[in-house]
């Protein structure tokens, strides 16, 4: 909402000394918060005066043009008080007449600093201004196709400032408006507040004499009294349809961010910034017949003003004449009825309608009107009658209409409710001392009738209740709490102390919380860069991923209202937004990208039925909530990793290293390490991973992710270096198989026995699964085991391998036999030989 | 090798004559003096105080003499192999250190080199912002609660005093998920996790609840469909709007330095009553000189967030009677609060996943 300050002015006198940041600086704090202030003349400096044509003399030119060499009288304005000589194009005006001059060193909009410069023989020293020049609109002040020429009764003298004539010097203040506070959309809300703020006398432009209603007027029949509970109408005749907007008019408008249009349609929507009611006029002589209110019926067609075609629904509230529906009610009029260039009897209506109605016609019909957002925040209803008189007294005054007799009001004003909260709930819910007096003060500052009522308890200790009856145009003020805030509003919501609540015993952060932390702690050091991806994707992801068409991960949860038509999907896998961007890394020069990302994916529940919408006035039972809970999808939260390009680099050291599958089933293998997880690493093929390449990451038998190079053409789908490798595996399962409870080791101080054994296997024969025939087959006394090396060689054959392992030995009681080590050895090699058809080398 | 010599006359063995012994002495105390390094004194040590040396062998003769002419022999023997290997025993310690400190400058090298072998990583800075946030609560005794980020309708809005027909939800554009009848939305404020706190524990409540959140914005350098929030929560007896000054100061005071507090303004949230927008002190002109400041853009305050007094419409909805009851919740963009408190001008830097980065936080969040 924007203001010109001066408006406001009109309806609260302010001390002169008031200047408009302390203006925007109180009404912040009183809940009508500064946009920005802004002024049409800001982008004017220097003397723009006003002055008198003394002399024109037309002067043609060789390029056949005339121009006008004038001298202008500016009083002293020029340091002199000579007339000043200045060239001019224009030619809508003559000696005698008052006009606009800026003098050297005047900048106009646009940053156009004028100068006294050699032209057409003459040295002009300034500028007589036309309305554009000036950043006004072309046509102000009667300035279309020329210079502006001033009121010749204007009061200013030559010399004198000009810009508070031509509105320059106006500031206005933009407010933004939190949607309780409809009456903030209007200049007679805002005047009231900063009355309130500066306990300031304020003139309401509602409180008319107004002519009484009776039943010659244009008839009215509201069918749906609940929808409409006040309808005015009233109508003038005699119109001039070409009288045109007077400039103040069409100025403040313009202030307000509205469009001038006609003087007709300029009154009703200056007289809805006046008092907040939006208003509609008809061409009264396109009426057949009766208005009447009632809901569309279904199918029934209405094209709107803006010149829609629109289906109504039965929802929608409608104003209908004997032709059918004419406007979508409190929300658009109808062509129908427009008013025209030709129209001079006008029939005014000025009616409430209920917010809720408003906002759903508003929604589904995708209308946004300066009428809809005041009707669905709700206006003041009280204030019908007084805007319709309003528009009235305009028509006739500017528009040389008379009103005709006869004053239809149809409805009455719905009394507020009362509410009694006790006297004392504004100090405690703000915790600071209100006494009585002063919030029944600020109550009835905000407009509230209140009754205060003491009572004695039961206990026989006072208690004091005031009873509020808001006003009508505080359609918000509904509950207990509500008045609460009106009092604390006026009180000052600076004025609450600062207190800490007491300790509260809190259990720290959840197990699931601080294994997170180590997770992220523990990839960050591992080398990895942590980033954030949005979660929306599209088939096309999982195209380049080449799921199988059948894959599950291919099953989402979509998007009604996606913000790109490409990504309509909730994700189910982190890996293509990952590895996207991994590739914008190394798109934009990186050597590599070692990057990591912890976030939940969406995984449909098979026949989750929809999660109910409960009333608000009770809480839903137990089964209620878990059906709420039991209709979103599973959220699992996942771990991403990509690491793709140089993982180590090059330097003085020697050679660098590109990321390939070891690297990612490495981060898998630390990552289990540090959550002290047993995790099994098995052989497996699973897109997008290379299938020889690619590991499934096991845990307790259940396969909680996969690890490894990425498939060649997923690396070339996604533009990646070449050996690209990727992780990803079920987080929150990763971490709920960590041990509660770690168990150390015993540590042995008894000698080491070392061990060394080379075996020969198949090819195809894991060494995870010859680690742990080994491990199993050397018992108890093995107290590590590591594979140092696989050798192959011609002499070996091409389909067998060589795996050498480092055992160690040690009991924890005593110093190992020769005999003993032996045996361990022997057994590890015997069942190695037995499971995996191992020999010794 | 032989034995002692017992069948000369004792009188007649030329190394255990004094001048011979003293000779041998001379001679090795001069090479001790004259090994120039540590090889060379090994040399020394063989020739002269090994097992052939002079003086081992003039030792090995003692037990040929008479008894009565050992210890004198002994004595001369012994002394003066004693001055030899304490001889030796001082050149080995000049000449060890004297290597020692020749090794250590030949060992020189250029610490100057990189090092940077395997790059760094680093944990992003939403991350461990949400964790520093966490941690000033916990360390009030807080509980940090969570949520899923696809949530019920009835809980994103419903529950907190957000009616079908709330202009409220204008404000807030939300993603919905097929079928939109389902009342499914991605949650657009982490205050669901609000209404699930209630409905699940009994107050006293103390939450704090950092978490992603989703509206329809289109993506700029000041908007995104998804960012992140921290919200609070408390519920308890005699709760007022004072100790939601008292905590947002301490907040504030906490996260962007000692003496940074805040101001209220009203302002309006269907689910607190009343309702009230939150400025931050500026942390970097801290409202002195602000005109040129550019982190408050001359206003001493920078929007932070809003909070209130939990509406008891949303107390009822969530099973807690607001007659015993209540309380305050405010909510703040993480995204937002780092954006302001590191200077980043571009919002889109959080979501870009560029390496370089995150690696700038490092220690400091
Ligand atoms: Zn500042």
């Amino acid at each position: 909402m924007k203001a010109p300050v001066s408006w406001i002015r009109e309806y609260v006198d302010l001390p002169a000394e008031v200047t408009t940041e302390a203006l925007t600086d109180k009404l912040t704090l009183l809940g009508l918060k500064l946009e920005a202030i802004e002024s049409p003349g800001a982008a004017i400096t220097g003397p723009l005066v006003v002055g008198r044509v003394l002399t024109q003399d037309k002067e043609p030119q060789k390029n056949g043009k005339t121009i006008n060499w004038c001298t202008v009288d500016v009083g002293d304005a020029n340091g002199t008080g000579e007339p000043q000589g200045i060239v001019c194009g224009a030619h809508n005006f003559g000696p005698g007449d008052l006009v606009c001059v800026v003098l050297p060193g005047g900048v106009l909009p646009g940053g156009f600093a004028i100068s006294a410069r050699k032209t057409y023989g003459h040295v002009s020293a300034g500028m007589i201004c036309s309305a554009a020049e000036l950043g006004l609109p072309e046509d102000a002040f009667g300035g279309a196709g020329g210079i502006i020429v001033l009121p010749a009764d204007t009061a200013l003298q030559p010399g004198s400032d000009v810009r508070p004539l031509l509105g320059l010097d106006e500031e206005i203040i933009e407010f933004e408006v939190n949607p309780d506070r409809a009456y903030g959309l209007s200049l007679r809300g805002i005047a009231r507040d900063a009355a309130l703020g500066f306990s300031a006398p304020f003139s309401d432009p509602c409180d008319r004499v107004l002519p009484a209603a009776d039943d010659a007027g244009h008839p009215v029949v509201v069918e749906d009294e609940a929808g409409c509970p006040v309808f005015v109408a009233r109508t003038v005749a005699g119109f001039d349809p070409t009288a045109e907007t007077p400039d103040w008019m069409a100025s403040r408008l313009t202030a307000a961010g509205m469009r001038p249009i006609s003087l007709a349609v300029d009154v009703t929507n200056y007289v809805m910034l006046e008092t907040g009611r939006p208003i509609h006029g008809y061409d009264a002589e396109k009426v057949a017949g009766a208005l009447r209110v009632r809901r569309a019926t279904v199918g029934e067609k209405l094209t709107t003003l803006d010149g829609t075609a629109r289906v109504l629904s039965e929802q929608d509230l409608v104003i209908a004449d004997d032709s059918g529906p004419i406007g979508l009610a409190g929300v658009m009029g109808g062509e129908t009825t427009e008013m025209s260039a030709s129209t001079t009897r006008v029939l005014v209506e000025s009616a409430h309608w209920e917010p809720v109605s408003m906002f759903r016609t508003g929604k589904r019909h995708k209308i946004s009107s300066e009428a809809g957002k005041r009707n669905e925040r709700g206006a003041d209803p009280a204030s019908c009658e007084a805007a319709a008189d309003r528009v009235v007294e305009l028509l006739c005054e500017l528009g040389g209409a008379t009103a005709e007799p006869g004053v239809t009001v149809v409805g009455s004003v719905p009394a507020p409710s009362a509410i009694t909260i006790a006297a004392d709930l504004p100090q405690r819910v703000a915790g600071l001392p209100i006494d009585t007096a002063t919030a029944v003060a600020a109550l009835e500052g905000v407009g509230c009738t209140v009754t205060l009522v003491a009572e004695v308890g039961e206990d026989g200790v006072p208690t004091n209740r005031l009873v509020a009856v808001p006003p009508t145009w505080r359609p918000d003020v509904t509950d207990p709490f509500d008045l609460v805030e009106e009092v604390l509003r006026v009180v000052g919501y600076d004025q609450v102390p600062s207190v800490l609540p007491r300790e509260a015993a809190g259990r720290g952060l959840t197990r699931s919380q601080r294994l997170r932390r180590r997770v992220g702690r523990t990839l960050a050091g591992a080398g990895l860069s942590e980033v954030v991806c949005f979660p929306f994707v599209g088939q096309a992801a999982f195209d380049k991923l080449g799921l199988e068409a059948d894959d599950p991960r291919r099953s989402t949860v979509r998007l009604a209202n996606p913000l790109s038509n490409e990504e309509p999907e909730y994700t189910t896998t982190l890996l293509p937004n990952l590895l996207g961007t991994a590739a914008r890394n190394v798109a934009r020069g990186a050597a590599g990208a070692a990057v990591f990302e912890t976030a939940t994916v969406a995984i449909p529940r098979e026949g989750a039925g929809p999660a109910p919408i409960y009333p608000t006035h009770t809480r839903p039972t137990e089964a209620e909530v878990e059906q709420l809970f039991a209709a979103l999808p599973a959220q699992p939260l996942h771990l991403g990793v990509v690491l793709a390009g140089e993982r180590e680099r090059a330097g003085w050291w020697g050679e660098g290293r590109a990321a390939d599958w070891a690297d990612a089933i490495a981060v898998a293998r630390r990552l289990a390490t540090e959550l002290g997880v047993d995790l099994e690493v098995v052989a497996s093929v699973r897109q997008p991973w290379h299938p020889g390449r690619c590991a499934a990451l096991r845990v307790g038998g259940r396969t909680l992710g996969h690890a490894g190079e990425l498939h060649p053409r997923v690396v070339k789908a996604f533009d990646l270096p070449a050996r690209a490798a990727a992780l990803e595996l079920d987080l929150d399962a990763l971490m709920a198989a960590a041990p509660e409870r770690a168990v150390p080791p015993t540590l042995s101080t008894y000698p080491v026995a070392k061990e060394d054994v080379a075996l020969v296997v198949a090819e195809d024969v894991p060494a995870a699964q010859v680690e742990a025939a080994l491990r199993e087959g050397a018992g108890e006394l093995l107290e590590s085991i590591r594979l140092f090396d696989v050798y192959r060689s011609e002499q070996l054959g091409s389909d067998r391998k060589s795996l050498a392992f480092a055992l160690r030995l040690r009991a924890g009681d005593r110093t190992l036999t020769d005999d003993e080590v032996k045996g361990a050895r022997d057994g590890a090699v015997a069942l190695a030989a037995e499971r995996c058809g191992a020999t010794q080398r | 090798m032989s034995g002692p010599n017992t069948e000369y006359d004792p009188v007649e063995v030329t190394p255990l004559q004094a001048e011979e012994v003293e000779a041998a002495r001379d001679a090795a105390l001069a090479a001790i003096a004259g090994a120039s390094d540590l090889e060379a004194l090994k040399q020394v040590r063989l020739d002269h105080a090994g097992d052939r040396s002079p003086l081992a062998l003039a030792n090995r003769e003692i037990g040929a003499l008479p008894p009565q002419a050992r210890k004198e022999a002994g004595q001369r023997v012994g002394q003066a192999r004693g001055a030899v290997n304490k001889a030796l025993a001082a050149r080995t310690e000049v000449l060890e250190a004297e290597h020692e400190e020749r090794m250590l400058i030949e060992e020189t090298v250029d610490v100057t080199l990189p090092t940077d072998r395997v790059p760094t990583g680093g944990r992003h800075p939403l991350t461990t912002g949400a964790e520093l946030i966490a941690d000033i609560f916990v360390s009030m005794g807080w509980e940090i609660a969570e949520g899923p980020l696809i949530e019920a309708e009835w809980l994103n809005f419903d529950a907190l005093n957000l009616g079908p027909d709330h202009p409220a939800r204008t404000m807030q554009d939300t993603f919905w998920t097929e079928p939109a009848e389902n009342h499914v939305v991605l949650r657009t404020q982490t205050s669901p996790v609000q209404a699930r706190t209630m409905l699940t524990r009994k107050p006293p409540i103390y939450v704090a609840c950092p978490g992603r959140v989703f509206r329809t914005d289109e993506y700029d350098a000041t908007h995104s469909p998804m960012f992140h929030q921290v919200e609070g929560l408390v519920v308890d007896e005699g709760i007022s709007m004072a100790h939601l000054k008292g905590t947002l100061d301490h907040f504030a005071a906490r996260m962007f330095g000692e003496g940074i507090d805040t101001r209220f303004r009203p302002s309006y949230f269907p689910f607190t009553e009343p309702s009230a927008e939150v400025d931050l002190r500026c942390f970097v002109c801290r409202g002195v000189d602000s005109d040129a400041c550019r982190t408050c853009r001359g206003e001493g305050w920078i929007e932070w967030g809003g909070c209130g007094v939990v509406n008891p419409r949303v107390l009822v909805a969530c099973g807690v009677d607001p007659e015993t009851y209540t309380g305050f919740a405010f909510g703040m963009g993480i995204d937002r609060s780092l954006m302001f408190r590191h200077g980043i001008t571009d919002l889109r830097s959080f979501f870009e996943g560029d390496v370089r980065f995150t690696p700038a936080f490092g220690t400091e969040l």
